[in-house]
């Protein structure tokens, strides 16, 4: 295939985004969102080309440079495409939902009016991860990355005259800001000890590099793999929301629905997931990372699970859910089993944005109403949204036969196979994640869909479907979240799918070791029902629809008993607070503390006035001395020429 | 006898009570020009005397050039306090503090 291809690829969205954001005005509503979904729709249909060359076993992966931007002291910096399975996967999925997202927003953004505005920007977006995940180098890399957090940081803050969305957008760069810096640092590492930023240039060095000890500390010396691969993951972190830098992502529900699901649950946020799956090479050099990653995966997903059960924003529940789920992906990567979190990953693309498509078809038939405490029984009035939600959610928790259910159920016991240091204490946390899973994803389902009508009169009026914009996309989303894992799992996990894409170590490979154990699909599926994962998330649903159908008294009581817990997960384990108490505030004071001393007090008042008001001071000195009298300067000559003489003439002796 | 000494003293004598001129007089301008006229005096018999000493006709040859700038810088001189005196209505020293800042 001609290398005109990926360009075209890559550019088409690019040139959909230019026009509509330039000429939005030009070519009207109806103009814009035909030239974005027309280029995306084309990027999709090539990705779909490359995926389908990719499939083909003698398929070589293409790594070709495109365009050099500079060579300084040896470092070439350019534009290039590295397209092997695991970017042919990722690029068919980003344009898949991104084409879905682009057709439900002509429905949900339709009487806003910044609708061409809108467009450009998810086309740009669009672009953006394409770059991210077809580089072949760490240059291109962080473009991509940079450029999915600024279009980010765009659409979260798109309704710009709301103060919460403008906060929200801040701290989303803000945090970001953090992990780009620990990528920053991860990516100067390897260019300082490799003098490389081509990936397979860095990973044929990689060996070289654990051997290599650097210290940061003085007297404690660490692997080069292991502080890039935690330079690297910080900026996952970031990106993927982990915890501690996981604060900005239910802030960034501020957006506009089709971004939720886009940025902040299906695509960008994988960014951190695929950078890991990528740099595979260098973190399977370095136990040390590996660990700090299953760890952070694993709290992230079981604490993130937790405070999604007390939250009543329809879109926060999902977004606690869709940092819960990253969680899972971040923790199969650390126990080596990259496959399975970047399957998990796939299928999470799919139900994450249907799920939150279908918040979003409830958010437009409840007239921008997001409380769920303030919903209940949709189903009669909302039945295309109403079954492909409960496909969602199934596929969320992980019930037989859905995609979720052979993504997270093989990714748990990867990680249950792990022998890394913490594997047992990450086994237990995504294992009781299943059941926090499905207790908030089924409450959430339960208060919306069933129940009591809790909307008022005006409000259950005007409740109908959703129109076909809207419900086409939440289809065509359904059908992989359903399907997808019975196609994909044997391939992606077990097969070769990743030769070459992905290295893992054979005395870690986990995955390996899963493999010997699985007969098909459908075995995998039986063998699953008797598992722990399935009956505790049979057990989770049961739970949900016994607190919230049977008896809605129940979590009211439980509310009461525990109402420390209660408090610490409302108040997202005073995360945010500490954030803005000490760490805000304490920048803000340090701040000042240098700007009142180190810039008034020292540079103004010292070396700026203060060498002007000394001058000044002797200045004052002198003039005392000047008479403006002929015969004082006269005297002053002659006295000084005498001096001068006498110095001369008593010299030499 | 009189020797180089003692007209080497006069000369030192003279530049004295110049520069002391100079320095004391608070009033009159015109006399300040008369100091200087003596400072160059003195230098004067400077030359003369040790031209006459060392036998060398140079330094009284420099005598009359001293003279001949002298004079020119008297005229210069008066001609700057008539223009003093028309413009600031007095040539009292005291009174002329332009110079300073």
């Amino acid at each position: 295939m001609s290398s005109g291809i990926y360009l075209a690829i890559v550019l088409c969205p690019l040139a959909a985004a230019l026009l509509a954001g330039m000429a939005g005005r030009l070519i009207g509503r109806a103009g814009a969102h035909s030239v974005t979904i027309a280029a995306v729709g084309a990027s999709f249909a090539m990705s779909l080309m490359v995926l389908r060359e990719q499939l083909d076993p003698a398929a070589v992966p293409l790594n070709q440079e495109i365009y050099t931007w500079l060579v300084t002291d040896g470092v070439r910096m350019q534009v290039g495409f590295l397209v092997d399975r695991l970017t042919a996967l990722m690029m068919t999925v980003v344009t898949f939902v991104s084409l879905m997202v682009h057709i439900y927003t002509i429905g949900y953004m339709h009487d806003d009016p910044g609708y061409q505005r809108f467009f450009s920007h998810i086309s740009l977006f669009t672009f953006a991860m394409l770059m991210l995940v077809m580089s072949n180098n760490f240059m291109q890399l962080y473009f991509g990355w940079e450029a999915v957090g600024l279009v980010s940081y765009l659409l979260i803050g798109f309704w710009y005259k709301r103060p919460t969305a403008i906060f929200a957008n801040l701290k989303a760069f803000l945090v970001n800001r953090v992990g780009d810096f620990g990528l920053l640092l991860g990516i100067a590492t390897l260019l300082a000890y490799t003098g490389s930023l081509d990936y397979q240039e860095v990973f044929a060095q990689a060996a070289s590099l654990q051997g290599q000890q650097m210290e940061i500390f003085p007297g404690s010396p660490w692997s080069v793999a292991t502080i890039a691969c935690l330079g690297l993951f910080v900026g996952a972190m970031a990106k993927s929301a982990q915890m501690p830098l996981h604060v900005w992502l239910p802030d960034s529900m501020e957006g506009p629905t089709p971004i939720s699901a886009l940025i902040h649950a299906a695509t960008m946020v994988t960014a951190g997931v695929f950078l890991l799956a990528r740099m595979s090479p260098l973190f399977e050099l370095s136990q040390t990372a590996l660990s700090v990653v299953l760890v952070v995966g694993a709290t992230t997903a079981l604490l993130t699970g937790f405070i999604g059960i007390v939250q009543n924003d329809i879109k926060r529940v999902v977004a606690y859910s869709t940092l819960s789920q990253l969680g899972y992906m971040t923790a199969a990567l650390g126990a080596s089993a990259y496959a399975a979190g970047i399957f998990h990953l796939m299928t999470h693309a799919f139900f994450k944005a249907l799920l939150f498509l279908a918040a979003g078809s409830v958010i437009v038939a409840m007239h921008h109403e997001q409380d769920i405490r303030k919903m209940g029984g949709l189903r009669r009035y909302m039945p295309v949204t109403y079954w492909t939600s409960l496909m969602g959610s199934l596929a969320l928790i992980g019930f037989p036969g859905f995609s979720g259910f052979f993504s997270k159920d093989a990714l748990i016991e990867a990680v249950g196979l792990s022998e890394l240091p913490f594997a047992g204490f990450a086994y237990y946390c995504l294992m009781a994640g299943v059941l926090v899973t499905a207790v908030y994803s089924f409450r959430m389902f339960f208060l919306v869909f069933h129940g009591k009508e809790r909307m008022d009169e005006e409000t259950r009026h005007h409740l109908h479907e959703s129109p076909w914009v809207i419900t086409v996309p939440l289809v065509l989303l359904a059908i992989p979240s359903v399907a997808i894992g019975w196609l994909a799992i044997e391939p992606l996990l077990f097969g070769s799918y990743f030769d070459g894409a992905i290295v893992v170590n054979e005395d870690h490979n986990v995955l390996a070791e899963l493999g010997r154990e699985f007969h098909g699909s459908g075995q995998f599926v039986l063998h699953g029902m008797l598992g722990w994962p399935v009956l505790l998330s049979m057990f989770g649903v049961g739970l949900a629809w016994y607190a919230y159908l049977r008896n809605p008294a129940f979590p009211e009581n439980v509310r009461r008993r525990l109402a420390s817990v209660h408090a610490l997960l409302v108040n997202k384990y005073y995360l945010d607070d500490l954030n803005d108490k000490v760490i805000a505030r304490g920048a803000r004071g340090l701040g000042s503390l240098f700007w009142k001393i180190g810039d008034a007090l020292l540079i103004d008042g010292a070396m700026v006035n203060g060498s002007a008001r000394t001058l000044g001071w002797i200045a004052g000195y002198m003039r005392r001395g000047q008479t403006g009298y002929l015969y004082h300067y006269a005297f002053a000559m002659i006295v000084s020429l005498a001096a001068l003489l006498a110095w001369i003439i008593f010299r030499g002796s | 006898m009189i020797t180089l000494t003692h007209y080497m003293a006069l000369s030192a004598l003279l530049l004295a009570i110049s520069v002391a001129g100079i320095f004391i007089n608070r009033k009159n301008v015109i006399l300040l020009l008369m100091c200087v006229e003596l400072l160059l005096l003195a230098v004067n018999f400077n030359f003369i005397a040790l031209s006459r000493f060392m036998g060398d006709a140079t330094g009284q040859v420099f005598v009359f050039f001293i003279l001949t700038v002298a004079a020119a810088e008297s005229a210069i001189g008066l001609a700057i306090l008539v223009v003093i005196f028309r413009t600031r209505r007095s040539i009292n020293v005291q009174d002329l503090d332009v110079l300073r800042g």
